[in-house]
């Protein structure tokens, strides 16, 4: 409202100016007339009175005609209620789906951290490769890098270590009670670096972030002291377990929820409450944000850093045995850049950018096909009252008046338009937001209705109103009485405009349906993809125990609960297959090394009876026994076979690893024991990679080892696997009172969330390409009916001379089918031209192959074809006595 | 737009009518005009003038521009547009309709 009055205030304070002046102006010129100047002024009365009638009379009437100018319209759009409906739903749903799109590419990508001088902050990121060789940005960092790092740029700009939110199982009171809550550690001076207040208690220091473990204290988010504790200031003192004892000194202050747009942090720990990993060269762990003093140029702080972590690289490879002297002078290389983070930076964000500007570009096609919708309504309206145009200019209405007329017109329905359309917006976002991660990790985003959101609406809402008003109302404006009231000189031109918009509707369409089409298809060939293991029935229990358990202790509550009833069989693993977490490492088998051309194998732990469980067939060789540890055997997949082995079966031969015994690297050997089929760990996209399977059980050096964590997988007879999930949490916990349920996902979940972006723009650009061909059916219907309506006495003369119906209807639709063709033709090249953009979101799909092609165009011909038939109908019926009576 | 009443019609109708004949005066000219062919019957309020004057500007009739006089004295012109000279001729007409028809009564009476 603010800038309103300001603009309001700019326009009078100029208008009074103006008027004081020519008032000035007379006084002066009766002086020199020789009348009294004070005479003269008090002619006038007061100056400020005769200032103030002048200007009533200027915006009086200035307000009387915009009023009279939203009745009018009022009624306009009231007469002809189904036109005006259609219009208002398209637009609406175009605008709808552009402010949703905003909603959430403002939430993830574009709002600034509410932190102080968010414009001075900064990531560092490396230019690196993965395990494929592609060239991926690399940001995290190990602790002792960043202390090094910190000091090197003392006094120009301080650094902060935030690691990244994740989820954290804790408990307030009984061990049973296992809550989930997202926790993010972060350096104990980035409260204050961010210039951030406590709302209770106290926030970090730099004392709370000195010593491993010395300041086991939480920081509790706004938002979650909310919605977890109802802001009873009583949480203060609080102790809770979550792999430590936790205490509450404060809380955030609200707005402030971690640096993740995607997560919202519930909690915040300090860099030193993870001991083990502070002193690990080798953890990349974390995030290292920048914050540039005031006046110091960020290009200089980042020279800094660079040659800080070169000399800190040289330090760490050091260390490093059985790394190939190329990849060590390639890491020691990569490249370091501060990248500006003014609005947070996220996994999830680096992952959906892309997606979410193509879902903009989508719906911002949307709007343009809805757009020239309107256009062409208005237009056939505006042809429609052109004699009524031609009065208003005969008795004298300027023209100025008459576009504002029909502009106002245009802006009612954009206001009726986008009302309904932020409504549709306010379910929309949640809703796609909602499909961004699975029901039990959900991706969440503040999505306020603030005055960016405002502004964006109303600027769309404006702009969309000046898009589809303008040409009609110049138009309309140009109406030249005589000839208009003749009844038209030349009725082509406006069908002229119509079609232009048409082939215009028609190429964005096609675009859309041509973007959808690739976005389904990559869907379906990667939900189709073989996994190489059956994930129905199985369920996933991901376990922790609140000490180190030994790994026999774990095999036997496996064996336990295969014994349950409904259950099939079941099994330890590290983690599930599909679960995010993977383990690399480098192998020496048959004359290969690591750094060689092969990709490098995938290691997973499993105990005996895990390939029965996930049934992964048995190729050669046996299955591990329960008394077997790693290093002594291994099972591989056919990858690895080919890769390491050319092809045979590889059982009885054996490799080399390596294996940290009491911190240090040593090379172990593996004799092969099975030869197992292929099965993906990690995601659909990427080739199966070389596995090597190798017991749970692990011998460290002559120790038996021991584990915190492992995942149950239960393979059940019941149709629905989670049926059984509260007995199972129960036996586990039953059998071995150390152990803790955290987390039960069935495994046809865990394969289904590695396709969820693909899911997600597959459903989305359905849905668009389905608004979007509605539209254009409805705009071509429309059309059409107009062009009947502008030749009907031609029609009806010809009917009248004996032409066939088929002559009629190809008369008719003949132009608009031409527009049809063009338009798909520069849909055509447009879409082969975007695939550039949207390669990396597609999976074997070509924009070249045919199938792809002919998909839109079908659709939009076919769609085109039951659009034409009403008016086409109409044009046939024309009964031409009746016709040229009425003219 | 409103019913205007019978004297600011006549007020708008001098001051279309005055500047239909020498199109380009300011506010002061047109006063003095309608003093000077009025042979000082008439006198406008200039309290009444400039308000008319913009509210005729608003409605399309006459439109403005500042002009730079001798000595750099600025002053805000007036002329016709073609809806004025619409609106001066309904104007006219309806004026001699209405006065002829206040003579026909003055005569019988």
């Amino acid at each position: 409202m603010s800038a309103w009055f300001r603009i309001a205030n700019v326009f009078s304070r100029r208008l009074n100016d103006d008027i004081d002046e020519e008032l000035r102006s007379h006084i002066e010129d009766a002086r020199l007339e020789g009348r009294d100047p004070t005479e003269a002024a008090r002619a006038f009365g007061s100056p400020l009175r005769a200032r103030e009638s002048v200007r009533d009379a200027v915006v009086a009437s200035w307000l009387e005609s915009i009023s009279a100018d939203v009745f009018f319209g009022g009624r306009q759009l009231l007469k002809h209620k189904a036109a005006s409906a259609a219009a208002i739903v398209s637009l609406a749903l175009g605008i709808g789906s552009c402010v949703a799109a905003f909603r959430l590419i403002d939430a993830m990508l574009l709002r600034p951290l509410p932190v102080a001088n968010p414009e001075r902050l900064y990531v560092l990121t490396y230019d690196t490769s993965n395990e494929h060789g592609q060239a991926v940005t690399g940001d995290s960092f190990d602790y002792p890098g960043f202390r090094k790092l910190r000091a090197a740029v003392n006094g120009q700009a301080e650094l902060m270590a935030i690691a990244d939110a994740g989820r954290a199982d804790l408990t307030y009171g009984s061990d049973l009670e296992m809550e989930k809550a997202y926790q993010q550690r972060v350096s104990g001076w980035t409260f204050q670096e961010f210039g951030l207040k406590p709302a209770l208690g106290r926030l970090f220091t730099e004392d709370d972030d000195r010593a491993p473990g010395a300041s086991p204290y939480a920081v509790l988010s706004y938002d979650y002291w909310t919605r977890r504790f109802g802001r009873n200031p009583a949480v203060l003192g609080k102790t809770f377990h979550s792999a430590g004892l936790y205490q509450i000194i404060g809380v955030a202050p609200p707005g402030f929820t971690g640096t993740d747009p995607g997560t919202l942090a519930d909690f915040f720990l300090p860099m030193m409450t993870n001991p083990k990993a502070i002193n690990e060269q080798n953890w990349h762990w974390f995030r290292i944000w920048v914050h540039v003093n005031p006046g110091v140029r960020p290009e200089l702080v980042e020279q800094r850093l660079r040659a800080a972590l070169h000399t800190h690289r040289q330090e760490q490879v050091k260390s490093w045995t059985g790394t190939p002297q190329r990849a060590i002078e390639q890491y020691l290389a990569e490249p370091v850049h501060m990248e500006p983070a003014a609005a947070g930076v996220s996994n999830l964000q680096r992952m959906y950018r892309r997606a979410l500007a193509i879902l903009g570009a989508l719906v911002a096609l949307v709007l343009l096909i809805a757009a020239a919708n309107v256009a062409n309504l208005m237009t056939a309206q505006a042809a429609a009252r052109v004699r009524e145009m031609a009065l208003r200019v005969s008795i004298g209405a300027v023209r100025v008046r008459l576009v504002q007329l029909v502009l106002i017109e245009s802006a009612l329905l954009a206001a009726s338009a986008s009302l309904l359309g932020i409504g549709f917006a306010w379910w929309a976002a949640p809703f796609v937001v909602g499909m961004i991660n699975p029901p039990d990790d959900p991706a969440r985003l503040i999505l306020p209705a603030d005055f960016r959101v405002t502004s964006f609406a109303i600027l769309l809402t404006f702009t969309v109103a000046i898009l589809f008003g303008l040409a009609p109302a110049l138009r309309a404006s140009s109406v030249k009485p005589a000839s208009a009231l003749k009844g038209g000189d030349d009725p082509n031109s406006r069908r002229r405009l119509m079609n232009m918009l048409v082939a215009a509707q028609v190429a964005f369409c096609f675009l859309v349906h041509f973007v959808a089409g690739m976005f389904i298809s990559t869907f379906q060939k990667l939900a189709n993809q073989p996994t190489g293991f059956s994930s129905a029935h199985v369920l996933a229990l991901e376990t922790v125990s609140e000490r180190e358990l030994p790994q026999q202790a774990w095999y036997q509550t496996a064996d336990h609960l295969s014994g349950l009833p409904g259950v099939e069989s079941a099994s330890a693993a590290m983690w599930a297959l599909f679960s995010g977490s993977g383990w690399n490492g480098g192998v020496w088998a048959n004359g290969h090394s690591p750094g060689g051309s092969e990709v490098p194998p995938w290691f997973l732990g499993v105990s005996p009876g895990w390939f029965e469980t996930m049934k992964i067939p048995l190729l050669d060789g046996r299955d591990f026994r329960p008394d077997e540890a790693f290093p002594e055997v291994a099972a591989v997949n056919a990858t690895f076979a080919r890769e390491y082995f050319d092809g045979g079966s590889p059982v009885g031969s054996s490799f080399e690893t390596v294996q940290e015994v009491n911190g240090r690297i040593t090379h172990v050997t593996v004799r092969i024991v099975g030869y197992v089929g292929d099965a993906r760990y990690t995601d659909m996209r990427r080739p199966i990679p070389p596995t090597v399977y190798v017991p749970f059980r692990t011998m460290v050096g002559r120790v038996v080892g021991r584990s915190d964590s492992a995942t149950f997988l239960v393979r059940t007879r019941t149709g629905n696997p989670l049926a059984l999930a509260s007995m199972l949490r129960q036996e586990v916990h039953r059998v071995r009172p150390e152990l803790r349920v955290s987390n039960i996902r069935t495994q046809d979940e865990l394969v289904r969330r590695r396709t969820l972006q693909e899911r997600m723009l597959a459903t989305l650009s359905l849905f668009f390409a389905l608004v979007a061909l509605v539209l254009s059916g409805v705009g071509l219907c429309g059309v059409l009916h107009y062009t009947v309506f502008a030749r009907r006495r031609e029609l009806g003369i010809r009917i009248a001379l004996g032409a066939r119906a088929g002559h009629i209807a190809s008369k008719v639709t003949l132009e608009i089918f031409a527009m049809l063709a063009l338009g798909a033709a520069a849909g055509l090249a447009l879409g082969v031209a975007s695939e550039r953009y949207i390669a990396m979101l597609l999976f074997q799909v070509k924009a070249t192959d045919p199938a792809i092609l002919a998909a839109p165009a079908i659709t939009i011909l076919a769609a085109a074809m039951l659009a034409a038939v009403p008016p086409v109908v109409r044009a046939i019926r024309i009964d031409p006595a009746q016709m040229l009576r009425a003219e | 737009m409103p019913r205007q009443d019978s004297l600011q019609g006549a007020l708008d109708l001098m001051v279309l009518k005055i500047l239909s004949r020498t199109p380009g005066l300011h506010g002061y000219g047109i006063m003095t005009a309608i003093q000077n062919t009025s042979e000082g019957v008439l006198r406008v309020e200039e309290g009444s003038l400039y308000p008319a004057l913009r509210r005729m500007e608003q409605d399309g009739w006459l439109k403005a521009k500042w002009i730079t006089r001798d000595a750099g004295r600025r002053a805000r012109i007036y002329e016709l547009t073609t809806a004025g000279k619409k609106q001066l001729a309904a104007e006219e007409t309806r004026w001699q309709a209405g006065t002829s028809a206040v003579n026909r009564v003055l005569r019988m009476a």
